[in-house]
């Protein structure tokens, strides 16, 4: 393939594609619009089928029901969408049906500013849906990052039987830089394979594995999908000894595949004993800092999180070890910064943090270097 | 044949016809069609007409001659949404007022399924109520079936938009003071392609509408409805579970008949008109985004 100027929410749009997810549900907002419009564009020449929804909260409903229909499927938004999709996420969560929700964050709170970046969703990605649940949540910083880990998004949610998120943001979203993407049919994303027959599927059994395998409605498979606490087959129970397995089971099922699910980019560098931590569109800043302040003699380690849930522990523990000081440069007042102070101590922690919609400068960075010495 | 039960329209002007017939439930080919589990008895009061939209939707199901296969329940959530947990289809029980989102997703991922939404009045028209006249205008080949009973039972008979004006409920204890939609009216206005409305006293008519609307390929509307004797019947004193099922009978009235009358009677006329209101042929959602895909394929050649 050809290398091509693309922006971040078009690079989405061809992730989405190349893994073969053949049903969009949306709504339009800025800053994500762009994802809706190529499908929209791109979809029925592959046989696939796009809807433009009468709300978030549909769209997400949609994007469900097309994966029990058998359809990989991806809804994208933003911060006043995504907290419409809530509710029917945690559906999707407790039922363990595969789908992508992209979510281009734009400042909040309420309607914010719709062209501002912010990374301000991120806390909202893993509990903004009532109850316990698991959730995989990643971020890309760059272009082609975006088209992979839309990619990665749809091999999780098929391999884990769980919704995953896309947290990027308006920066990467909009943003255009030259890619070139592998040719599409040495793409492979996860498949489901029920062995089972259908008289003897349990959609929801409690395997050792944590993941039962998903079979699609409407092909012998017919079976019981609630949103109640289910048993193994998906009725509702009240039963103590078939809630309590599946309660164990479905909030575990991801701490068995952490090795795999837990994605960073790591730059060290012997004898740092500072280091910036950092995701989406602000690693692009932390990483510029990190430049700077090497290429003058200061020793820094850089920690990029491509996956933000379920939260890297062992990597930031690791980190944590290593140095005295973790700057976490992120475009909200702090969020994942908890997420580090809890595994390091908040003493090691110094947050660099901005929610007016402008950029984290390096030299904010810097500063906060200095400042924390 | 299984479809004796079907009436036809005249039989269907004499009230006395619609008395069901023994025999019915004897007939394996419907007792197949419910799930043989630990799921029964069912959660409803003892006296509920939902039951009998249940029979009315496995005999209209059985009539077309379905697959169990080939058939999807998708419900919402509230005492009629439990429906599908008895039935022995793909059956999803969603979230409250999103059947029809839910559902439009699978429609278009098997456009060869016969996909019906099962839902009550507070969740197909309160919280659901964009879903219902976009699906509608859609045509999104759905069959929604609204089991209609003036409140919202499984939380303890709160008004619903379909509560009649100055009917008591727990959060209206001095009236309703909120006009009701009328849920064919609506249907009809936001484009759907069958609409009918009939009893849970009328069963034998639910049965026909229901297969004729599943047979649709379009937006079906099935309104059914049923009471609650335990709430609302309870808060406005009328009466037991017969006895509201006998006010289905008396507080009825057929289109035909309805048709019959002068202009003054008709304008008189305070009874709920039970008939189907619109059957039309236009094109379906579905089929029309097939053709799409062929005309965007054939362009690229």
């Amino acid at each position: 393939m050809t290398v091509k100027l693309m922006q971040g929410n078009e690079a989405i749009a061809m992730g989405a594609l190349a893994a073969g997810c053949r049903f969009y549900a949306g709504y339009p907002i800025t800053p994500s619009t762009e994802v809706a419009e190529v499908l929209a564009r791109e979809l029925p020449r592959v046989g696939g089928k796009f809807i433009q929804m009468e709300d978030e909260i549909a769209s997400m409903a949609a994007i469900i029901g097309a994966r029990v229909g058998g359809l990989k499927s991806m809804t994208a938004t933003s911060g006043p969408g995504f907290s419409l999709m809530q509710e029917n996420l945690g559906y999707a969560a407790n039922t363990e049906i595969p789908c992508v929700v992209v979510d281009v964050q734009r400042l909040g709170p309420s309607t914010g500013s719709p062209t501002a970046a912010a990374q301000g969703d991120v806390m909202q990605a893993r509990w903004g849906t009532h109850g316990d649940h698991p959730i995989i949540a990643l971020s890309p910083i760059s272009v082609r990052q975006a088209f992979d880990l839309t990619v990665t998004a749809f091999d999780m949610s098929e391999r884990y039987r769980t919704p995953v998120l896309l947290m990027t943001d308006e920066i990467i979203g909009h943003m255009r830089e030259p890619v070139e993407f592998p040719d599409f049919s040495t793409i492979k994303v996860y498949e489901q394979k029920v062995n089972e027959k259908p008289e003897d599927y349990k959609a929801f059994r409690n395997t050792p594995d944590g993941v039962p395998p998903f079979a699609a409605q409407g092909l012998g498979y017919r079976y019981h999908i609630t949103g109640m606490l289910h048993d193994e087959v998906g009725f509702p129970t009240q039963r103590m000894d078939e809630i309590d397995p599946w309660v164990e089971r479905l909030n575990s099922k991801l701490d068995k595949y952490m090795d795999e699910i837990a994605l960073v980019e790591a730059d060290h560098q012997v004898g740092a004993r500072v280091a910036l931590l950092s995701y989406g569109c602000s690693a692009r800043t932390a990483r510029h800092a990190m430049k700077a302040a090497r290429s003058r003699g200061q020793k820094v380690d850089l920690l990029t999180l491509l996956t933000l849930w379920p939260f890297p522990e062992r990597q930031v523990e690791a980190l944590g070890e290593r140095v005295d000081r973790i700057c976490v440069v992120e475009m909200n007042l702090g969020q994942m910064a908890l997420e580090v102070e809890r595994i390091v101590g908040r003493k090691k922690v110094v947050r660099v943090t901005r929610a007016n919609g402008e950029m984290i400068t390096p030299q904010m960075v810097l500063d906060a270097m200095e400042v924390s010495k | 044949m299984s479809n004796q039960h079907i009436l036809d329209a005249a039989t269907l002007e004499n009230d006395e016809a619609l008395i069901p017939q023994s025999g019915w439930f004897e007939r394996s080919e419907t007792l197949q069609k419910l799930r043989k589990n630990k799921k029964f008895p069912t959660i409803w009061c003892s006296g509920c007409g939902i039951g009998v939209v249940m029979g009315a939707l496995i005999r209209a199901i059985d009539h077309l001659g379905l697959k169990n296969d080939d058939v999807a329940l998708v419900a919402g959530i509230g005492c009629s949404a439990r429906m599908p947990v008895y039935m022995d289809f793909n059956t999803m029980h969603t979230a409250h007022g999103r059947a029809l989102a839910f559902a439009t997703g699978l429609k278009i991922a098997r456009p060869d399924m016969k996909v019906i939404a099962v839902m009550g009045d507070g969740d197909a028209l309160a919280i659901g109520g964009n879903h219902f006249i976009h699906a509608a205008r859609r045509n999104i080949g759905i069959t929604a079936l609204v089991v209609n009973n003036a409140i919202y039972g499984m939380t303890g008979g709160q008004y619903s938009p379909t509560t009649p004006l100055g009917g008591r409920a727990t959060t209206a204890p001095y009236g309703n003071i909120e006009p009701p939609f009328p849920i064919c009216e609506l249907a009809t206005a936001a484009g759907a392609s069958y609409v009918a409305r009939s009893t849970v006293y009328h069963a034998l008519e639910l049965d026909k509408f229901l297969a004729e609307a599943i047979a649709k390929d379009g937006f079906s509307l099935v309104e059914a409805v049923s009471y609650c004797h335990t709430t609302y019947g309870r808060l406005n004193k009328l009466g037991a579970a017969a006895d509201m099922m006998r006010s289905l009978k008396d507080n009825t009235i057929s289109k035909s008949a309805l048709d019959r009358m002068t202009p003054e009677e008709k304008a008189a006329n305070t009874k709920i008109v039970r008939g189907n209101f619109v059957n039309i042929d236009r094109p379906e959602y579905t089929n029309t985004y097939a053709d799409l895909i062929t005309r965007v394929q054939e362009g690229e050649k």
